[in-house]
């Protein structure tokens, strides 16, 4: 890919860039006046010679790469846009929103052709670096980069490091090395392994070798102290790395939050973190049942509060629509899509309302809806609540209940996802008691669509300052 | 006709079988029977409405499970007494049964419920499974009370015997039914005794009504058949090797689940233009296998692709009156050399005047 006719934008557009006062050493004129055709690898050097201070300006060229403008903070909230996103600079991202989850490069249960059929799918995708790690040599054979092998070369694409449905057990990370779970078993990255493996997959955006091993129980403070002072390490690390990678130049650095339920260790991983020429922010460790709920909403708000407003916030292992709406609150700007996935996989399809602006008549269907959802856990059926998951939420309905075996009308009344459009509770039910892989594509279908319907309705509440009925909508199905 | 077995195309939409070019598919009266029931499916506005198929659907009997479920299943001349491993509970299939089941279904295409007994098995059981089929095959026109909507076909038994087979051809073919199936075949017997009994019967079946070779699904099997005088054909195979990692070709089958493809960054088929060709690589299929569904699915699209590609390719070749030369051309493609081309193949082929080099 030339950048040549980049970098003479990249002089206009440098001069717009926020300025803050360690920005102002990157107002200098760049020597060269490129209109010749030069590759990234050799840029990045000339650049390098040009400028002196190599790290800053290439700092500058990531952050002109990505821009994020916020039209609008409320209460917390920040409704904004990500855009010259992807490998064209073309792809935009709405704030807050959600990336696609995938597992080994594909949306589970999901062709092509299935996710085209779901409406609002993020423009970003989440690869997991743990079902993709396998794959290091076959990568560098085939050389054209991840999102081109998994079918998805129009799309971005965000690299994190654990899948979020298989948290990792404690106690394996060190000073050098981060331990990933691939299909294999354990593997230890080391930095220069996991950029390594960067350059093979070649993603827009980079989740940073870090260590979050904070989640399982009580950490000491030590241990909260280590998860920063070696993520810090391996983002420097990293970086250096990254600016001797051609493959690797157009990508974005995201740089993980540590410091596990103490305060001060948080700040101090949030402004260390702020100093590096990071794209964005990854709060890390926030996922599980460990830490208690006022901690961590607390410990978010002070993270972010350290943060540049210009650079999106990302949270791993948040997923419900009341926690997604809390993280809002405190400045979290991107989430996963995982949930949806769990959803599925326990049989259920998401029904919780998030429409805040019901129309009176509608009022009393969507009413049944909430209650439907309600019941769940109080039918008589033993052999039924036996089977379900306990971690059904109230967001959802379990369709293997007997109750669904005759219910013709869709998942979720009004509905346009393609399942509700074509099929009914009664068939997903069918499909569900005889084991068919077709119950999976299609609550997946569905979970998907209505997740990112969700938020879709978060940025018009923020837009049309309706935020409080959403989350009193929310709340209350929250149970 | 790919076979939908409960009600779903084993992980693929109704949307993309449609779009794959799919006009009619199967379901399992037996399966279906048992769940959710021929009631609620009634309620459902019948299997088409079920699914949400909008193309044609053909229901086998129960029949076939007769054989495949044979530890469960006990056969009178009153029908067959089944126990549901589901839940333990005996279930009587009867000739009326079955075709008011399949009337609630729905389906466009019906099928007789034959005494059907595997072609391996030798003795006075197979005269005895013909002859019933017989009595069966009236019992079942008799109930079927849906005649303008739903066809009913009748399935020629005989086993593996000339003679047997003979005499079932000479009665059904005096019932006035809209078309026949060629049953009791495709269950591991010798080809060269299967091709005989398929020919067999093709010559005594009308003309003017089609003939569905029940359970026939490899590809060259396919090719000989229709050179046969078959028309109907269904098999699990296309689908079910898909889900196992195999994806078909014209020149065979590539097992993707297995290592040699880990770094093959080719489609499956350079000129097959399936979703699944257009945009993933052998190599991204072989990953994906390892751990999930969606590797499945892309391969169900393929194969199916793949078998409703080559029927097509049939046709126009017929049309086009060249289908000897696509004979010729398919088993130069699959075999490679005339060596490896099988020699009950050769046989039929040139029993109905088709040379292979």
């Amino acid at each position: 890919m030339h950048r040549a006719g980049r970098v003479a934008s990249l002089w206009q557009r440098r001069s717009r860039l926020y300025p803050r006062s360690r920005d102002r050493d990157l107002l200098r004129p760049p020597v060269m006046t490129c209109r010749v055709l030069i590759g990234p690898g050799k840029r990045a050097a000339y650049v390098r010679e040009a400028a002196g201070a190599s790290q800053d300006l290439h700092a500058a060229c990531q952050l002109t790469s990505m821009k994020l403008s916020l039209s609008k903070v409320v209460s917390g909230c920040r409704l904004g846009t990500l855009t010259n996103l992807g490998k064209n600079g073309v792809q935009t991202m709405e704030l807050p929103g959600c990336l696609l989850y995938t597992k080994t490069g594909s949306p589970p249960h999901l062709t092509h052709d299935t996710l085209q059929a779901i409406k609002g799918v993020p423009a970003v995708v989440q690869l997991t670096l743990s079902t993709l790690v396998e794959l290091h040599e076959v990568l560098e054979e085939y050389k054209e980069g991840i999102g081109k092998f998994i079918g998805m070369p129009e799309s971005v694409l965000y690299c994190s490091l654990h899948d979020p449905g298989s948290p990792c057990p404690s106690g394996y990370n060190n000073n050098k090395t981060v331990s990933i779970w691939g299909y294999g078993g354990r593997m230890e990255m080391t930095g220069s392994k996991f950029m390594s493996m960067q350059r093979a997959l070649q993603p827009d955006w980079i989740q940073c070798l870090s260590d979050g091993d904070t989640i399982s129980g009580e950490t000491s403070r030590k241990r909260a102290k280590k998860s920063v002072d070696r993520s810090l390490s391996f983002l420097d690390e990293c970086l250096q790395l990254q600016e001797k990678s051609p493959e690797l130049q157009g990508s974005v650095m995201v740089g993980v939050i540590e410091g596990g339920d103490m305060l001060e260790e948080r700040l101090r991983s949030a402004r260390e973190t702020a100093k590096r020429p990071v794209g964005g922010f990854l709060l890390d460790g926030f996922q599980g049942q460990a830490m208690a709920k006022e901690t961590k909403l607390k410990l978010m708000a002070s993270v972010t509060a350290e943060l540049p407003e210009d650079k999106p916030r990302l949270i791993h292992g948040i997923g419900k629509p009341d926690e997604v709406l809390e993280c809002i609150e405190r400045g979290v700007d991107v989430f996963e899509s995982f949930y949806p996935y769990q959803v599925t996989e326990r049989g259920c399809a998401l029904s919780f309302s998030y429409d805040y602006n019901p129309d009176p008549e509608a009022a009393v269907i969507k009413q049944n809806g909430i209650q439907d959802a309600g019941k769940n856990g109080t039918e008589k059926d033993i052999n039924e609540t036996s089977k379900a998951d306990p971690e059904i939420t109230s967001f959802e309905i379990f369709l293997k209940e007997k109750r669904y075996r005759d219910d013709f009308g869709p998942l979720v009344h009004g509905c346009t996802c393609y399942c509700c459009q074509n099929h009914s509770r009664a068939y997903v039910h069918h499909l569900l008691v005889t084991n068919e892989l077709l119950a999976g594509v299609l609550l997946m279908m569905h979970n998907f669509q209505h997740y990112f319907s969700f938020f879709h309705s978060i940025r018009d509440a923020l837009r049309d300052d309706r935020l409080d009925q959403l989350k009193e909508l929310i709340f209350r199905q929250a149970l | 006709m790919p076979v939908g077995t409960q009600g779903t195309m084993k992980g693929i939409t109704a949307r993309q079988l449609e779009a794959l070019g799919c006009r009619i598919c199967l379901g399992n009266t037996y399966h279906l029977g048992m769940r959710p029931g021929p009631e609620l499916i009634k309620q459902a506005n019948g299997l088409h409405g079920f699914m949400n198929w909008p193309q044609s659907l053909l229901t086998d009997s129960g029949g076939f499970q007769m054989v495949s479920l044979v530890e469960l299943s006990e056969v009178t001349e009153e029908g067959v007494r089944f126990r549901s491993p589901y839940d333990g509970e005996e279930i009587l299939l009867t000739p009326e049964k079955s075709i008011k089941i399949q009337n609630a279904l729905g389906s466009d295409i019906m099928m007789q419920l034959d005494d059907v007994v595997s072609s391996t098995v030798r003795g006075p059981r197979v005269e005895e499974a013909m002859y019933r089929s017989i009595r069966w095959l009236d019992r079942c026109i008799a109930a079927n009370s849906k005649p303008d909507q739903q066809n009913l076909f009748a399935i020629v038994q005989g086993g593996l015997d000339p003679a047997l087979r003979t005499k079932c051809l000479e009665e059904m073919t005096q019932r006035d039914v809209p078309g026949f199936a060629i049953g009791g075949l495709s269950g591991g017997e010798a080809k060269d005794r299967f091709w005989r009994m398929v020919t067999l019967s093709t010559d005594r079946l009308p003309r003017g009504k089609p003939r569905y070779l029940m359970g026939v699904g490899y590809a060259t099997d396919l090719v000989v058949c229709v050179a046969l005088g078959c028309d109907m054909f269904d098999c699990v195979f296309p689908t079910r090797t898909a889900r196992f990692g195999s994806a078909l070709v014209p020149w065979g089958s590539l097992p993707v689940k297995n290592k040699q493809f880990a770094k093959d960054f080719r489609p499956i088929d350079e000129n097959c233009d399936c979703p699944t060709c257009r945009r993933y690589s052998r190599a991204f299929l072989h990953a994906l296998f390892r751990s999930e569904t969606a590797a499945m699915h892309l391969l169900t699209v393929h194969n199916i692709a793949y078998q409703l590609n080559l029927m097509r390719s049939i046709r126009e070749s017929i049309v086009e009156q060249r289908f000897p030369q696509f004979v010729r051309d398919f088993m130069r493609t699959m075999y490679g050399s005339r060596e490896r081309y099988p020699p009950w193949a050769m046989e039929a082929l040139a029993s109905v005047n088709i040379t292979l080099e």
